[in-house]
Protein backbone atom coordinates (compact mmCIF):
# COMPACT_ATOMS: atom_id res chain seq x y z
CA UNK A 1 0.00 0.00 0.00
CA UNK A 2 1.09 3.77 -0.43
CA UNK A 3 1.66 4.11 3.08
CA UNK A 4 4.87 2.09 2.63
CA UNK A 5 6.78 4.67 0.10
CA UNK A 6 9.10 6.95 1.20
CA UNK A 7 7.92 10.73 1.11
CA UNK A 8 8.75 12.60 -1.93
CA UNK A 9 9.49 9.21 -4.16
CA UNK A 10 5.77 8.38 -4.74
CA UNK A 11 5.07 8.82 -8.38
CA UNK A 12 1.73 11.39 -8.96
CA UNK A 13 0.96 13.53 -6.87
CA UNK A 14 0.50 13.74 -2.93
CA UNK A 15 -2.52 12.72 -0.83
CA UNK A 16 -3.04 16.86 -0.22
CA UNK A 17 -2.11 17.76 -3.78
CA UNK A 18 -4.80 14.64 -4.65
CA UNK A 19 -7.63 16.12 -2.12
CA UNK A 20 -7.62 19.68 -3.29
CA UNK A 21 -7.90 18.48 -7.14
CA UNK A 22 -10.85 16.81 -5.94
CA UNK A 23 -12.18 19.58 -4.09
CA UNK A 24 -11.57 22.21 -7.17
CA UNK A 25 -13.10 19.04 -9.39
CA UNK A 26 -16.46 18.98 -7.77
CA UNK A 27 -17.11 22.68 -7.70
CA UNK A 28 -19.44 23.52 -10.65
CA UNK A 29 -20.99 20.79 -9.46
CA UNK A 30 -21.55 22.95 -6.22
CA UNK A 31 -22.69 25.36 -8.00
CA UNK A 32 -25.02 23.45 -9.63
CA UNK A 33 -26.21 21.92 -6.01
CA UNK A 34 -26.28 25.97 -4.62
CA UNK A 35 -29.67 27.00 -5.70
CA UNK A 36 -30.71 23.47 -5.25
CA UNK A 37 -29.93 22.99 -1.35
CA UNK A 38 -31.67 27.07 -0.92
CA UNK A 39 -35.03 25.62 -2.64
CA UNK A 40 -34.80 22.45 -0.36
CA UNK A 41 -34.44 24.24 2.76
CA UNK A 42 -36.84 26.74 2.12
CA UNK A 43 -39.47 24.08 0.77
CA UNK A 44 -38.71 22.32 3.78
CA UNK A 45 -40.02 24.70 6.41
CA UNK A 46 -43.03 25.38 4.84
CA UNK A 47 -44.21 21.66 4.44
CA UNK A 48 -43.86 22.00 8.03
CA UNK A 49 -40.21 20.42 9.01
CA UNK A 50 -38.64 22.12 11.85
CA UNK A 51 -35.58 23.38 11.43
CA UNK A 52 -34.08 20.44 13.13
CA UNK A 53 -35.43 18.02 11.16
CA UNK A 54 -34.39 19.85 7.92
CA UNK A 55 -30.55 20.42 8.83
CA UNK A 56 -30.88 16.55 10.03
CA UNK A 57 -32.02 15.50 6.73
CA UNK A 58 -29.24 16.81 5.27
CA UNK A 59 -26.57 16.01 7.30
CA UNK A 60 -27.81 12.27 7.59
CA UNK A 61 -29.63 11.37 4.70
CA UNK A 62 -27.36 13.46 1.95
CA UNK A 63 -28.74 12.84 -0.86
CA UNK A 64 -30.65 15.96 -2.54
CA UNK A 65 -32.95 14.46 -5.18
CA UNK A 66 -34.55 12.37 -2.46
CA UNK A 67 -35.04 14.99 -0.24
CA UNK A 68 -36.09 17.26 -2.65
CA UNK A 69 -39.01 14.16 -3.44
CA UNK A 70 -40.02 13.43 0.22
CA UNK A 71 -40.37 17.48 0.93
CA UNK A 72 -42.61 17.35 -1.93
CA UNK A 73 -44.17 13.80 -0.58
CA UNK A 74 -44.72 15.41 3.00
CA UNK A 75 -46.44 18.20 1.46
CA UNK A 76 -48.88 16.05 -0.50
CA UNK A 77 -49.78 14.72 2.78
CA UNK A 78 -47.55 11.01 2.17
CA UNK A 79 -47.10 8.98 4.84
CA UNK A 80 -43.50 8.26 6.05
CA UNK A 81 -43.67 5.03 5.38
CA UNK A 82 -44.66 5.39 1.88
CA UNK A 83 -41.46 8.56 1.86
CA UNK A 84 -39.15 6.25 3.19
CA UNK A 85 -39.88 3.93 0.29
CA UNK A 86 -39.55 6.62 -2.30
CA UNK A 87 -36.05 7.15 -1.23
CA UNK A 88 -35.44 4.00 -1.28
CA UNK A 89 -35.87 3.47 -5.21
CA UNK A 90 -35.09 6.84 -6.18
CA UNK A 91 -31.63 6.30 -4.18
CA UNK A 92 -31.23 2.47 -5.58
CA UNK A 93 -28.94 3.92 -8.34
CA UNK A 94 -26.25 4.59 -5.59
CA UNK A 95 -26.19 0.75 -5.34
CA UNK A 96 -24.60 0.51 -8.79
CA UNK A 97 -22.45 3.72 -8.29
CA UNK A 98 -20.92 1.58 -5.54
CA UNK A 99 -20.54 -1.34 -7.81
CA UNK A 100 -18.60 0.82 -10.33
CA UNK A 101 -16.41 1.81 -7.48
CA UNK A 102 -15.59 -1.39 -6.36
CA UNK A 103 -12.38 -1.73 -8.17
CA UNK A 104 -10.93 1.43 -7.27
CA UNK A 105 -12.40 1.48 -3.77
CA UNK A 106 -12.17 -1.99 -2.64
CA UNK A 107 -8.09 -2.20 -1.70
CA UNK A 108 -8.71 0.21 0.50
CA UNK A 109 -8.78 0.18 4.50
CA UNK A 110 -12.39 0.42 6.10
CA UNK A 111 -11.85 4.02 7.47
CA UNK A 112 -11.70 4.77 3.90
CA UNK A 113 -14.92 3.07 2.90
CA UNK A 114 -17.21 4.03 5.47
CA UNK A 115 -17.18 8.20 4.98
CA UNK A 116 -16.43 7.51 1.02
CA UNK A 117 -19.85 4.98 0.76
CA UNK A 118 -21.59 7.93 3.16
CA UNK A 119 -21.01 10.70 1.33
CA UNK A 120 -21.65 8.71 -1.93
CA UNK A 121 -23.82 11.19 -4.14
CA UNK A 122 -24.31 12.18 -8.28
CA UNK A 123 -21.80 14.53 -8.13
CA UNK A 124 -18.69 12.81 -5.99
CA UNK A 125 -19.51 9.84 -8.45
CA UNK A 126 -18.83 11.39 -11.33
CA UNK A 127 -15.74 13.58 -10.00
CA UNK A 128 -14.45 10.55 -8.77
CA UNK A 129 -14.17 7.85 -11.15
CA UNK A 130 -13.33 10.29 -13.92
CA UNK A 131 -10.00 10.44 -11.44
CA UNK A 132 -10.04 6.92 -11.10
CA UNK A 133 -10.19 6.24 -14.64
CA UNK A 134 -7.39 7.88 -15.54
CA UNK A 135 -4.33 5.50 -16.71
CA UNK A 136 -1.85 7.39 -14.68
CA UNK A 137 -1.41 4.58 -11.94
CA UNK A 138 -1.22 7.61 -9.33
CA UNK A 139 -1.44 6.25 -6.03
CA UNK A 140 -3.68 8.66 -3.88
CA UNK A 141 -6.62 8.78 -6.08
CA UNK A 142 -9.07 8.02 -2.82
CA UNK A 143 -7.54 11.39 -1.34
CA UNK A 144 -9.08 13.29 -5.03
CA UNK A 145 -12.18 11.12 -3.88
CA UNK A 146 -12.35 11.95 -0.36
CA UNK A 147 -11.88 15.74 -1.64
CA UNK A 148 -14.82 16.15 -3.52
CA UNK A 149 -17.02 13.85 -1.78
CA UNK A 150 -16.16 15.78 1.36
CA UNK A 151 -16.13 19.61 -0.88
CA UNK A 152 -20.32 18.45 -2.04
CA UNK A 153 -21.15 17.62 1.66
CA UNK A 154 -20.00 20.47 3.70
CA UNK A 155 -21.58 22.92 0.77
CA UNK A 156 -24.83 21.41 1.02
CA UNK A 157 -24.99 21.42 4.49
CA UNK A 158 -24.39 25.37 3.88
CA UNK A 159 -26.49 25.70 1.61
CA UNK A 160 -29.90 23.80 3.12
CA UNK A 161 -28.77 26.51 6.56
CA UNK A 162 -29.14 29.20 3.69
CA UNK A 163 -32.41 28.29 2.48
CA UNK A 164 -33.97 27.43 5.82
CA UNK A 165 -33.02 31.23 6.35
CA UNK A 166 -33.88 32.27 2.90
CA UNK A 167 -37.46 30.76 3.29
CA UNK A 168 -38.16 32.57 6.32
CA UNK A 169 -37.92 35.69 4.26
CA UNK A 170 -39.32 34.61 1.21
CA UNK A 171 -42.24 32.40 1.69
CA UNK A 172 -43.02 30.99 -2.28
CA UNK A 173 -39.45 30.98 -3.25
CA UNK A 174 -40.61 27.62 -5.35
CA UNK A 175 -41.59 29.90 -7.55
CA UNK A 176 -38.61 30.76 -9.48
CA UNK A 177 -38.49 27.59 -10.40
CA UNK A 178 -34.78 27.18 -9.19
CA UNK A 179 -35.46 23.27 -8.84
CA UNK A 180 -34.18 23.91 -12.56
CA UNK A 181 -30.48 23.88 -11.01
CA UNK A 182 -30.73 20.14 -10.36
CA UNK A 183 -31.38 19.61 -14.17
CA UNK A 184 -28.89 21.91 -15.32
CA UNK A 185 -25.82 20.61 -13.43
CA UNK A 186 -26.85 16.81 -14.53
CA UNK A 187 -27.34 18.04 -18.13
CA UNK A 188 -23.72 19.30 -17.74
CA UNK A 189 -22.31 15.47 -16.15
CA UNK A 190 -24.37 14.59 -19.00
CA UNK A 191 -22.42 16.05 -22.24
CA UNK A 192 -19.24 13.96 -21.68
CA UNK A 193 -21.36 10.72 -22.70
CA UNK A 194 -23.46 12.03 -25.89
CA UNK A 195 -19.93 11.67 -27.72
CA UNK A 196 -19.99 7.82 -27.72
CA UNK A 197 -22.92 6.32 -30.08
CA UNK A 198 -23.62 3.09 -27.14
CA UNK A 199 -23.73 5.89 -24.50
CA UNK A 200 -26.04 8.20 -26.46
CA UNK A 201 -28.47 5.80 -27.43
CA UNK A 202 -28.01 4.76 -23.56
CA UNK A 203 -28.80 7.99 -22.58
CA UNK A 204 -31.80 8.70 -25.52
CA UNK A 205 -33.47 5.33 -24.40
CA UNK A 206 -33.19 5.81 -20.89
CA UNK A 207 -35.09 9.79 -20.92
CA UNK A 208 -37.87 8.38 -23.67
CA UNK A 209 -38.66 5.49 -21.10
CA UNK A 210 -38.72 7.93 -18.40
CA UNK A 211 -40.98 9.74 -19.89
CA UNK A 212 -43.43 7.26 -20.81
CA UNK A 213 -43.38 5.27 -17.58
CA UNK A 214 -43.38 8.59 -15.37
CA UNK A 215 -46.75 7.42 -14.35
CA UNK A 216 -45.62 4.47 -12.63
CA UNK A 217 -45.97 4.69 -8.74
CA UNK A 218 -43.69 5.32 -6.51
CA UNK A 219 -41.23 7.21 -8.69
CA UNK A 220 -40.33 3.45 -10.03
CA UNK A 221 -40.07 4.59 -13.87
CA UNK A 222 -36.47 6.06 -12.99
CA UNK A 223 -35.63 2.33 -12.17
CA UNK A 224 -37.44 1.55 -15.18
CA UNK A 225 -35.89 3.88 -17.69
CA UNK A 226 -32.60 3.74 -16.42
CA UNK A 227 -32.56 -0.06 -16.54
CA UNK A 228 -33.80 0.29 -20.74
CA UNK A 229 -30.84 2.48 -21.29
CA UNK A 230 -28.90 0.56 -19.83
CA UNK A 231 -29.97 -2.27 -21.94
CA UNK A 232 -29.95 -0.65 -25.29
CA UNK A 233 -26.30 0.83 -24.73
CA UNK A 234 -24.92 -2.66 -24.18
CA UNK A 235 -27.35 -4.35 -26.63
CA UNK A 236 -25.88 -1.09 -29.21
CA UNK A 237 -22.16 -1.92 -28.40
CA UNK A 238 -22.85 -5.34 -28.50
CA UNK A 239 -23.42 -4.71 -32.75
CA UNK A 240 -20.74 -2.54 -33.28
CA UNK A 241 -18.19 -3.66 -30.88
CA UNK A 242 -15.79 -0.84 -32.26
CA UNK A 243 -18.23 1.93 -31.32
CA UNK A 244 -16.98 0.82 -27.71
CA UNK A 245 -16.43 3.60 -24.96
CA UNK A 246 -12.95 3.69 -23.50
CA UNK A 247 -13.01 3.89 -19.99
CA UNK A 248 -10.85 6.68 -19.65
CA UNK A 249 -12.75 8.58 -22.66
CA UNK A 250 -16.33 7.78 -21.31
CA UNK A 251 -16.25 10.46 -18.86
CA UNK B 1 -45.60 13.42 11.79
CA UNK B 2 -43.06 11.73 13.44
CA UNK B 3 -39.99 13.79 11.72
CA UNK B 4 -37.29 11.57 14.12
CA UNK B 5 -38.90 8.20 12.57
CA UNK B 6 -38.91 9.93 8.79
CA UNK B 7 -35.23 10.63 8.99
CA UNK B 8 -33.70 7.81 10.80
CA UNK B 9 -35.84 5.73 7.84
CA UNK B 10 -34.65 7.52 5.12
CA UNK B 11 -30.90 7.47 6.52
CA UNK B 12 -30.59 4.30 7.32
CA UNK B 13 -32.35 3.00 3.81
CA UNK B 14 -30.08 5.05 1.72
CA UNK B 15 -26.83 4.19 3.76
CA UNK B 16 -27.86 0.88 3.24
CA UNK B 17 -27.97 1.04 -0.72
CA UNK B 18 -23.94 2.97 -0.73
CA UNK B 19 -22.46 1.35 1.74
CA UNK B 20 -22.36 -2.51 2.06
CA UNK B 21 -20.99 -3.22 -1.08
CA UNK B 22 -17.98 -0.76 -0.37
CA UNK B 23 -17.94 -2.87 2.76
CA UNK B 24 -17.17 -6.11 1.58
CA UNK B 25 -15.36 -5.21 -1.78
CA UNK B 26 -12.19 -6.58 -0.93
CA UNK B 27 -14.05 -9.85 -1.06
CA UNK B 28 -15.70 -8.73 -4.36
CA UNK B 29 -14.44 -9.39 -7.35
CA UNK B 30 -16.63 -8.40 -10.80
CA UNK B 31 -16.29 -9.56 -14.02
CA UNK B 32 -15.20 -7.77 -16.29
CA UNK B 33 -18.58 -7.92 -18.39
CA UNK B 34 -20.22 -6.52 -15.21
CA UNK B 35 -17.86 -3.69 -15.42
CA UNK B 36 -18.87 -3.32 -19.14
CA UNK B 37 -22.34 -3.11 -18.10
CA UNK B 38 -21.95 -0.40 -15.31
CA UNK B 39 -20.37 2.09 -17.49
CA UNK B 40 -24.00 3.13 -19.10
CA UNK B 41 -25.32 3.27 -15.59
CA UNK B 42 -24.77 7.17 -14.98
CA UNK B 43 -25.76 8.45 -18.20
CA UNK B 44 -28.85 6.15 -18.09
CA UNK B 45 -29.82 6.70 -14.77
CA UNK B 46 -28.89 10.64 -14.83
CA UNK B 47 -31.11 10.85 -18.46
CA UNK B 48 -33.89 9.32 -16.44
CA UNK B 49 -34.04 11.90 -14.39
CA UNK B 50 -33.49 14.78 -16.55
CA UNK B 51 -35.78 14.24 -19.20
CA UNK B 52 -38.92 14.22 -17.04
CA UNK B 53 -37.96 17.21 -15.16
CA UNK B 54 -36.96 19.17 -18.44
CA UNK B 55 -39.94 17.71 -21.16
CA UNK B 56 -43.00 17.40 -18.91
CA UNK B 57 -45.20 20.22 -17.84
CA UNK B 58 -47.20 20.30 -14.56
CA UNK B 59 -50.00 18.52 -15.79
CA UNK B 60 -47.82 15.25 -16.67
CA UNK B 61 -48.11 15.99 -20.35
CA UNK B 62 -45.22 16.73 -22.49
CA UNK B 63 -44.39 20.38 -22.69
CA UNK B 64 -42.46 21.50 -26.11
CA UNK B 65 -43.96 24.75 -26.10
CA UNK B 66 -42.06 27.84 -26.45
CA UNK B 67 -43.46 28.76 -22.81
CA UNK B 68 -40.86 26.23 -21.53
CA UNK B 69 -38.71 27.51 -19.97
CA UNK B 70 -37.00 24.43 -18.41
CA UNK B 71 -36.90 23.22 -22.39
CA UNK B 72 -34.62 26.21 -23.49
CA UNK B 73 -32.61 26.22 -20.74
CA UNK B 74 -31.72 22.71 -21.60
CA UNK B 75 -31.01 22.99 -24.76
CA UNK B 76 -29.12 26.33 -23.91
CA UNK B 77 -27.06 24.12 -21.23
CA UNK B 78 -26.66 21.51 -23.49
CA UNK B 79 -25.40 23.55 -26.29
CA UNK B 80 -22.76 25.13 -24.37
CA UNK B 81 -21.56 21.80 -22.60
CA UNK B 82 -20.92 20.54 -26.61
CA UNK B 83 -19.05 23.28 -27.35
CA UNK B 84 -17.26 24.41 -24.69
CA UNK B 85 -16.77 21.30 -22.80
CA UNK B 86 -16.62 23.32 -19.57
CA UNK B 87 -19.00 21.89 -16.71
CA UNK B 88 -19.48 25.26 -14.73
CA UNK B 89 -20.47 27.21 -18.52
CA UNK B 90 -23.16 24.70 -18.92
CA UNK B 91 -24.46 24.86 -15.37
CA UNK B 92 -24.29 28.63 -15.79
CA UNK B 93 -25.69 28.91 -19.13
CA UNK B 94 -28.32 26.52 -18.64
CA UNK B 95 -29.41 28.40 -15.56
CA UNK B 96 -29.09 32.05 -17.32
CA UNK B 97 -31.00 31.20 -19.95
CA UNK B 98 -33.78 29.44 -17.31
CA UNK B 99 -34.18 32.74 -15.75
CA UNK B 100 -34.75 34.85 -18.55
CA UNK B 101 -36.97 32.99 -20.50
CA UNK B 102 -38.83 32.53 -17.01
CA UNK B 103 -38.69 36.30 -16.89
CA UNK B 104 -39.91 36.92 -20.46
CA UNK B 105 -42.73 34.37 -20.39
CA UNK B 106 -44.05 34.79 -17.28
Amino acid sequence: MPYTTVPGTAPGPTPRQEFWSGARAVFPLIVGAIPFGLIFGTLASSAGLSLAATLAMSAFVFAGSSQFIAVGLLMAGASVPVIILTTFVVNLRHLLYAASLLPHVGPLAQRWKLPLGFTLTDEAFAVAIARYQQPDGAPYKHWFHLGAALGMYLSWQLCTLAGVSLGQAIPDARSWGLDFAMSATFLGMLVPYLRHKPLLVAVLVAGSVALLAHGLPHQLGLMVAALAGIAAGVTCEHWAPAARPCPQEAR
Amino acid sequence: MNEFGLIAGMALVTFLIRYPLLALSGRIRLPEGWLRVLRYVPPAVLAAIVAPAVLLGDDGGLALGADNARLAGAVAALAVGVWRGSLLATIVAGMGVFLVWSWVWG
